[in-house]
């Protein structure tokens, strides 16, 4: 056993609104700069729809993730080394800008600048690759939100795999559901290891995966390799960015800024302690149905003396592992099962999971016409299919669905026995396997989600990198540098005119069209 | 041509060439190693890359092995194997097949560079340039090939790799050996040198990062330690 810590991140769906603000967020923050004006580190999508970009999630398309060879051993669904190498001069797998979409901005001088004329004039869009107009753009990274598009398009979703389904297509029919997506934190990153340069990383201490800036060579391979597209290209650096989970934050105990300004406090974030010894084992189970389940089996219970013993040998922090005995993550995950990693079945162990939301129960229910079990209503009875969600979140397995969602109607049933009507139910609980004091702590973190329950971050124990706590190289090294920057060390920024490749593109967001050339 | 214009292109520039390429390229690495990159546009356009891209570089790194082990391999060593002639009728055919492919792909990758405006607008001065002295450079060195066919006896050649050899093992005189051959040999010389020059300056530098280690990382992934 080689334990290891992580800060995961759980998103309860039944709580998201989709109202943005984790993105927006999140750009200003991080990619407000050329070159990354299409990068959306963290994106919502409506789904069913194919997303962004398109299709991602269809490996068959894409050749993201990994496959399971008939020896049992994984490799990059892309091929294996040589393979990999042979694809460096023109990549077959990589999407182009297109398919997530042409950056552009809007001509607003020309609101202030045309001259009198007989219609109001109007503020075009213009290319920021090129300065063309453009005639409309055509896709971006909510495209298809709340249902937008025709069913036919949004019905190429990945997900209706298995499911009949054109009845989704009617009105009376139509479910939707919003999808936050940033970058997982795999603990199998095939990011990582479709690197040819070596450039991107998992960190030991806190599981977050990073592309060192100054070793990517542009290969554009871990683009390819990320079957969720959250490995970005950098077309004006020619380097791949990707989420960070705001590193900078984390180590000091704050959550992501996507957490934090979360209105609709859907998200969590907390450690997880997994043996890192098991990672292979777990990513290469034989049935894609058994994914989910081989990694909630490598992960550690933090309550288990062996478990902490183990830790503590291994370098895990005190403050870690408290942490990890009130972890957010854990409790929704493994203690509830409530929680579930998004797409299993690529094999790469994902961090970022999800509670799938409820639905309303379809119209013919509220006609009598349809029959529960008199206590929580029969859950295939959802607007939004149980199937959908299964091949959202287990890879197809419908029954940890059907539980966690079956939990979550009877905490909502309890609850309500309990401050509505005044005397609380216990029956109801019975059905479902829990017991009053764990959904009343699941209440008071799911429905209440106090900032302090939702984030239990440890501080990242820097002295720890040192061969004492008391290194006062590592402490003096950290003392007064400067931080998050672009390659440049202190100087600021990659400076206007460069020996090596003046920057062809900058302010691109300035609201500013480029002049055609 | 001169002498001294002959000595100075053909036994001073060489070194300067190569001096400039060596200092530029470890101060580049070590001062602005966020600008060392392959610099791929595929991002912003496929179309063309297949084709074009593909057999750019098969053929340009099969041109480059081609003239380090033609130039650089000792007359006595390659005797053992076969005559100057036979020599010199494979760099031909071999240089005339690998440069094909090198014409063709390069063509491919200028005309996408000049006429696709996603790429002419996201093109760097450098990234335009070294475009177009490589086709210059692959048209010149094709063109040698008639040259060549003139001399069957090997003759130029012998006296091209002379003049290499010297220049690599830093004796005096090698810019004579090249006095009196075809001026189209010479100006391949020239800016073939003249790219080592520029080397540091364009996305050429990415030829040093050649992902070999890939092959040899053991397993997939990679964990940092703290520090």
């Amino acid at each position: 056993m080689k334990v290891r810590a992580q800060i995961g991140m759980v998103l309860n769906l039944d709580k998201c609104i989709g109202c943005h603000t984790c993105s927006v967020t999140c750009k200003n923050v991080w990619t407000s700069r050329a070159g990354v004006e299409y990068a959306w580190f963290n994106n919502v999508e409506t789904k069913p729809g194919v997303g962004y970009p398109r299709n991602w999630e269809d490996q068959k398309e894409w050749n993201g993730g990994w496959s399971r060879k008939s020896n049992g051993k994984i490799k990059p669904k892309m091929g294996g080394k040589f393979r990999l190498l042979s694809k460096i001069f023109a990549n077959p797998d990589l999407p182009e800008i297109d398919d997530y979409y042409e950056p552009f901005t809007f001509d607003y001088a020309h609101l202030q600048n045309s001259g009198e004329a007989k219609d109001m004039p109007t503020a075009r869009a213009h290319s920021m690759l090129t300065g063309a107009k453009m005639e409309k753009p055509d896709w971006g990274p909510n495209w298809e939100e709340i249902l937008g598009g025709e069913f036919e398009k949004r019905s190429q979703d990945y997900n209706f795999e298995g499911i009949e389904k054109e009845m989704y297509g009617e009105f009376e029919n139509t479910f939707m559901m919003y999808l936050p997506r940033l970058c997982e934190h795999c603990l199998n990153p095939a990011c990582v290891a479709s690197c040819p340069s070596g450039a991107i990383y998992k960190r030991e201490e806190d599981g977050i995966v990073l592309i060192d800036q100054d070793k990517c060579r542009g290969w554009r391979m871990c683009v390819s390799g990320c079957p969720y597209k959250k490995i970005y290209f950098n077309w004006q650096s020619g380097k791949s960015e990707k989420c960070t989970f705001c590193y900078p934050r984390i180590e000091n105990g704050e959550p992501t800024v996507c957490s934090e300004t979360c209105v609709g406090r859907i998200r969590y974030l907390g450690v997880m302690l997994y043996d890192a010894d098991r990672i292979e084992e777990a990513a290469s189970v034989a049935d894609e149905k058994d994914l989910y389940e081989a990694q909630t089996d490598i992960f550690l219970d933090p309550s288990d003396p062996e478990v902490i013993a183990a830790a503590k040998r291994d370098g895990v922090p005190d403050s870690w592992l408290t942490a990890a005995r009130n972890s957010p993550v854990y409790k929704m995950a493994m203690e509830w099962k409530v929680a579930f990693p998004l797409h299993p079945e690529y094999r790469t162990l994902p961090m970022v999971w999800y509670i799938p939301p409820l639905s309303p129960i379809q119209s013919r229910w509220d006609n009598g016409q349809l029959e529960d079990d008199g206590v929580i209503p029969d859950v295939s009875k959802l607007r939004i299919p149980v199937r959908y969600l299964a091949n959202l979140l287990t890879g197809g397995k419908e029954q940890p669905i059907t539980h966690a969602l079956e939990r979550m109607l009877a905490m909502r049933a309890y609850m309500r026995t309990k401050h509505v009507e005044g005397k609380p139910e216990t029956g109801i609980l019975d059905h479902v396997g829990l017991d009053t004091k764990t959904v009343e702590d699941m209440y008071q973190i799911m429905a209440i989600a106090n900032f302090e329950d939702r984030y239990v971050i440890p501080t990242n124990h820097r002295e720890y990198a040192g061969k004492t706590p008391f290194d006062n190289d590592i402490a003096f090294a950290s003392r007064s540098e400067c931080g998050f920057s672009f390659g440049d060390g202190c100087a600021g920024g990659s400076p206007k005119k460069n020996l090596f490749g003046t920057p062809t593109h900058q302010n691109t967001l300035n609201g500013q069209i480029r002049r055609e050339k | 041509m001169s002498d001294y214009l002959n000595e100075f292109l053909f036994g001073i520039y060489p070194y300067i060439a190569v001096v400039v390429m060596i200092l530029g390229c470890i101060l580049r690495y070590d001062k602005d190693p966020y600008s060392w990159k392959a610099d791929s546009s595929q991002l912003l356009r496929s179309r063309g890359l297949k084709w074009g891209s593909n057999l750019f570089h098969i053929g340009i790194i099969l041109l480059f092995f081609g003239h380090l082990v033609g130039l650089l391999t000792p007359e006595p060593i390659y005797h053992l194997f076969m005559t100057a002639a036979a020599k010199q009728l494979m760099a031909m055919v071999a240089g005339g097949i690998f440069g094909t492919l090198c014409f063709i792909g390069l063509t491919i990758l200028l005309y996408r560079r000049l006429t696709d405006p996603r790429i002419r607008a996201t093109s760097k001065f450098a990234d335009i340039m070294i475009l177009v002295v490589l086709y210059v450079q692959l048209i010149l060195g094709l063109a040698t090939i008639p040259f060549s066919a003139q001399h069957p006896d090997g003759s130029s050649m012998i006296a091209l790799a002379n003049w290499a050899q010297y220049i690599v093992t830093f004796q005096g005189g090698a810019a004579d050996f090249v006095q009196e051959e075809a001026f189209i040999f010479k100006a391949h010389i020239f800016l073939g040198l003249t790219i080592f020059l520029i080397f540091p300056f364009t996305r050429l530098v990415h030829v040093f990062s050649a992902p070999f280690k890939y092959i040899l990382r053991p397993g997939y992934q990679i964990v940092r330690k703290r520090g």
